[in-house]
């Protein structure tokens, strides 16, 4: 296994494993923003999502039922999406340009 | 961070989506211009690590938590404008998990990606220019950059509230209070940030985008010693 491979292999392990058995201790205080809305007084001003009912609202599993799993469980299902997304759209760019310096290419000769 | 739907009116939301759009647009045209195959699968990877640690909320003062934009840390690992896209991506995975609205998508793109990974680049280049060239400096420079990144952003959600705000409240009062708690995470964003650049530098400097004129990662090309052949 290359270098590089490896580096990305533990970069993903690392990623999965702050996603599953870091995220449920995570601060469940509301963040910055959310306080400053509390605070001043305009936080009722916010609608519910849209995508509330998504099997994965609020970073918990449908039908999990420790919360702390479901939170952990979450968390490695949005990393594998991100990495999944990631890599496709990274890829489509990478192959547009290939395509592009092939054309470049076909140009000249 | 993550507006919600409802903050900000549907025009300033509509607004700031084509402002988003538009950067999407620019930020994919640059990087397909110099994406290489090692940096696909290492983009992917800064996205989704991005999506794990913007999950670990840590407190800051009683009862306020903050969390990782990683808008620098994603420009300076595969640069501004692919970190542009890392941050979109993570946001529109993030909307399946009901965090960040979505007709505030476009204000949330803006606010945590454009804002974060180009502004915040560009502050990590001006003290990268002040700083000397070495390890050291481009750890310094992230974080303090990372750090007032996340200041930036909240001042830019403060101008969207300003302009498109669907409640009418004192507005220094806002600034003042958003401004506040997102120092406080912005030193939060600053340590993540350097100790993550930190730590890519001390396995793979050649990965780190910005980091690419450091001479450590200069003499990682195969070079002739010159002394060689005469010992």
């Amino acid at each position: 296994m290359s270098n590089t491979r490896l580096f990305l292999l533990a970069g993903l392990m690392l990623a999965l494993g702050l996603a599953l058995f870091a995220s449920p201790l995570a601060s469940g205080s509301p963040d910055g923003l959310e306080r400053v809305a509390e605070d001043k007084g305009f936080i009722d001003t916010a609608t519910d999502h849209g995508l509330s009912d998504s099997p994965v609202a609020d970073y918990a599993v449908r039908g999990v039922d420790d919360e702390r799993i479901s939170t952990g469980l979450s968390g490695v299902i949005g990393v594998l999406i991100t990495f999944g997304v990631g890599l496709g759209l990274f890829g489509l760019m990478r192959m547009k340009r290939e395509s592009k310096d092939a054309a470049a290419t076909g140009e000249e000769t | 961070m993550h507006i919600p739907d409802g903050f900000i009116n549907a025009g300033t939301s509509v607004g700031a989506g084509v402002v988003a759009a538009g950067g999407l647009g620019v930020a994919i045209k640059k990087t397909s211009e110099y994406m290489e195959d090692k940096q696909v699968p290492l983009a992917g990877l800064t996205s989704a690590f991005i999506f794990a640690v913007q999950m670990l909320n840590f407190p800051v003062a009683a009862g306020t938590s903050g969390h990782l934009l990683g808008g620098v840390l994603a420009a300076i690992l595969v640069g501004p404008w692919a970190g542009v896209i890392c941050i979109a991506v993570v946001l529109i995975v993030q909307a399946l998990f009901a965090d960040g609205g979505i007709t505030a998508l476009g204000l949330n793109i803006l606010n945590m990606g454009l804002v974060t990974a180009l502004g915040g680049y560009t502050l990590y280049l001006a003290l990268r220019r002040i700083l000397p060239k070495r390890k050291t400096s481009v750890i310094v420079a992230a974080g303090i950059a990372a750090g007032l990144s996340v200041v930036l952003s909240s001042i830019a959600f403060w101008a969207e509230f300003a302009i498109g705000g669907n409640v009418d409240i004192n507005l220094s009062a806002v600034f003042g209070a958003m401004v506040g708690v997102h120092a406080l995470i912005g030193i939060g964003e600053g340590l993540i940030t350097a100790a993550t650049i930190a730590l890519v530098l001390s396995v793979r400097p050649d990965l780190v985008y910005g980091a690419a004129d450091l001479p450590t990662n200069l003499q990682l090309r195969p070079q002739a010693d010159p002394a060689g052949g005469l010992s």
